[in-house]
């Protein structure tokens, strides 16, 4: 089993406030590796340092390209984490482009690929060949995507005009148009009713077993991580407090702790999913 | 559902009443001083008199205002929510209907313009009222790149307009290029402001950039009128050489080995025809405009600009570089400007600070926002809207402004998303006819 991503004493401090403390962290390749912790435990954190949005205080996050070799991810701006690293993320609380269509929202994520077919736009103007060989491509990968997470007859709707839980799909399709080397999910469940998670587990299950593809997880339904990972990380106060297979964390006593407080007589963690 | 929503919204009589009571009460309270009250001159001393007959007649007229007011806007909610009841159309078939109704009045628009001058061919304020017009139409169009389609919003887009237009008149006064040859040039120039603009405020939004942009106008602005040396300050630039066709001059008598325009093709010399080739020529300039902003606007860059307006963050965690981004909405918004600055100046054949006041960066955001947003026919609309309302307004002296100002304030009530709100998507995965004529078949 390789290591596709190493975070080493990641550190990351706001002020007075430790965010992140000294965490070291491996995320496997080709698997699903849940975040787990209390809120404010510096899940999101870690994600915003892992996708350029912060740099860290401390620390080093190596990812292994499987073609670019090793990329040291602190030390790039937030773009070129995506464009560079194709670590692509997606947010707690849904960034999609609202007034664009589903269609539109996929085509954007092919940008840099477009933009470099279009010639700074002047091949595009023109309408020459290769540009619209470029842009028929990105709409085939986008209705690839569109269909394998059965969204294809919204293709031609306002994203921001769709349900919550298909939007949720919708920013996952659209991060998969950037071809992610390693998928970054925030709270992929959030908001998403028992049936809609249940389709979620599949999609994930689907992406990692079927096409191989690295899956870094930070969610609170308890259904969702302990169901598709295979390996969970537990962090809290932004240390790193247990690691390990899901049924070996579940009965983590500093787990428990974390997640119930001392001298609780429950022992399963299960019962606070919320 | 919308029977309780309708069942809400409409009003019993008695209702109807108390509410027209209230407002006439208001204008009550109101007219008191403003109409009850009056001073006279009593033999060089001021005294009160009291009008309280028309005040009475005023309280009457905002009651019976009020109740034919509140009656026609619950007549109109109620066929509407009857006809969204009855009606089976989709919104595949609503958009259809939006597109079709845009490209149809965009044919016509066009179709007018072109004819407005052969009808007009004697009328020299239509034809001059009509160029200002386009002008409008191409700085909206211009503006509509930047605060339209990135969503950046820009209260100094004057200032580039203003570089176009002394670009122009400094090249051609004091090197003798002629329109053609610093067309592109000031358009370059202009785009070049536009990037120096751009740096700066790549970090800001929203209150904070409309803040920057404003002062960034008012510096080139402050600049022109203190430059003395370079822009002939508060004095301005005259004697400006016009365009000339193909070389032709549009003069009663030619330059030594040179040929006029009504002499080459034969006609009687008119001033007409100056007017008419400048009302052509920003008609084609406004053209070309459209068509490139439309095509970008199909294009990565311009889907990048839309997906910047929605959202900054998503944009970079989908890897796309802001900083290109948003410097290419400034540049080419800016050149656009530029190139109706060197129209303007070519124009007029005199130019000064004056005509590049904040008044005009209202003026164009105006257009854009009363259009809708990125919405190219929707700049068309306000923008002769605009131009042309004040034009009418000349008989109303000074209620001119007040007629102007309430006709924007009913439009925004009436219209919050702009005259044309709707937004066309860039490419579709199932162009609308087939997706129309696949469901027909299924029926």
């Amino acid at each position: 089993m390789t290591t596709l991503l190493s975070v080493r004493n990641l550190t990351m401090r706001f002020g007075g406030l430790t965010a992140i403390d000294d965490l070291s962290l491996e995320v496997p390749a080709g698997r699903i590796t849940g975040i787990i912790g209390p809120n404010g435990a510096g899940k999101t954190t870690l994600f915003n340092c892992l996708t350029g949005f912060y740099k860290p205080t401390f620390g080093t996050l190596r990812l292994a390209h499987p073609r670019r070799g090793e990329i040291r991810l602190e030390a790039l701006a937030s773009h070129r984490v995506a464009r560079d690293a194709q670590v692509v993320r997606t947010f707690q609380n849904i960034r999609l482009f609202p007034k664009m269509t589903v269609l539109e929202n996929l085509i954007v994520a092919q940008h840099n690929v477009l933009q470099r077919a279009s010639r700074f736009s002047l091949a595009g103007l023109l309408g020459l060949p290769g540009y619209r060989r470029a842009e028929r491509h990105a709409i085939e990968r986008a209705a690839m995507w569109l269909e394998r997470l059965k969204l294809e007859a919204l293709a031609d709707h306002a994203a921001g005009d769709l349900p919550y839980g298909i939007q949720r799909r919708i920013e996952i399709a659209r991060a998969l148009c950037v071809e992610p080397v390693l998928l970054c999910l925030d709270e992929p469940a959030a908001g998403l009713n028992p049936r809609e998670s249940a389709e979620l587990n599949e999609l994930l299950l689907y992406l990692c077993r079927e096409l191989g593809m690295t899956i870094l997880l930070i969610e609170h339904d308890m259904s969702v991580v302990m169901n598709v990972s295979d390996h969970i990380g537990v962090i809290n106060y932004g240390r790193k407090i247990a690691e390990g297979p899901p049924d070996k964390v579940k009965h983590d006593p500093h787990v428990i702790k974390a997640y119930l407080g001392e001298d609780d007589e429950v022992g399963e963690i299960e019962g606070v999913a919320p | 559902m919308s029977a309780i929503v309708f069942a809400h919204h409409s009003m019993t009589p008695a209702e109807r009443l108390r509410d027209a009571g209230w407002v006439a009460f208001v204008g009550l309270v109101l007219g008191i001083p403003l109409i009850g009250l009056t001073t006279v001159d009593v033999g060089g001393r001021l005294a009160v008199d009291t009008r309280f007959g028309l005040l009475a007649v005023f309280v009457a007229a905002a009651f019976s205002g009020r109740l034919a007011l509140r009656w026609a806007l619950d007549r109109l909610r109620t066929r509407k929510l009857a006809r969204d009841r009855t009606s089976t159309a989709t919104a595949a078939d609503r958009a259809r209907g939006a597109q079709r109704a845009v490209n149809l009045l965009g044919w016509i628009a066009l179709g007018a313009a072109v004819a407005l001058p052969i009808f007009y061919s004697d009328n020299r304020y239509v034809v001059d009222t009509a160029t200002t017009v386009l002008i409008y139409v191409m700085l909206g169009w211009g503006l509509n790149v930047v605060v339209g389609l990135a969503g950046l919003l820009d209260l100094g887009y004057v200032a580039f307009y203003a570089v176009g237009a002394y670009a122009y008149a400094l090249l051609s006064t004091q090197f003798g290029w002629s329109f053609w040859e610093a067309l592109p040039v000031a358009g370059a120039i202009a785009a070049g402001f536009g990037i120096l603009l751009g740096y700066p405020i790549l970090r800001l939004r929203g209150d904070y950039l409309a803040i920057v942009t404003l002062g960034f106008g008012e510096i080139i602005r402050v600049i022109l009128v203190n430059w003395t040396e370079l822009s002939g300050g508060p004095n301005g630039i005259g004697s400006i050489p016009r365009p000339s066709f193909f070389g032709l001059e549009f003069a009663r008598r030619a330059p030594e080995g040179e040929q006029t325009f009504a002499g080459f093709f034969g006609l009687e010399f008119s001033a007409m025809h100056r007017i008419i080739f400048l009302y052509y020529l920003i008609l084609v300039l406004a053209l070309l405009t459209h068509v490139f902003v439309s095509r970008l606007r199909k294009l990565p860059v311009g889907r990048a600009w839309e997906a910047l307006r929605e959202d900054e963050i998503a944009c970079k965690a989908m890897g796309m570089n802001t900083t290109h981004i948003k410097l290419s909405a400034f540049a080419i918004g800016a050149m656009l400007g530029g190139f109706a600055g060197v129209f303007f100046a070519a124009r007029q054949g005199f130019i000064s600070p004056e005509s590049f006041t904040f008044t005009e960066s209202a003026i164009i955001l105006a257009i854009v926002v009363l259009g809708g947003m990125g919405s190219q026919m929707g700049v068309v609309l306000a923008a002769t809207l605009l131009v042309l309302i004040p034009e009418f307004g000349r008989n109303f002296a000074e209620y001119r402004m007040l007629l102007f100002g309430m006709a924007m304030v009913l439009i925004m009530v009436w219209k919050p998303g702009g005259l044309l709100a709707h937004r066309e998507p860039t490419l579709r995965l199932k162009p609308l006819d087939t997706a129309a004529r696949g469901r027909e078949g299924a029926r």
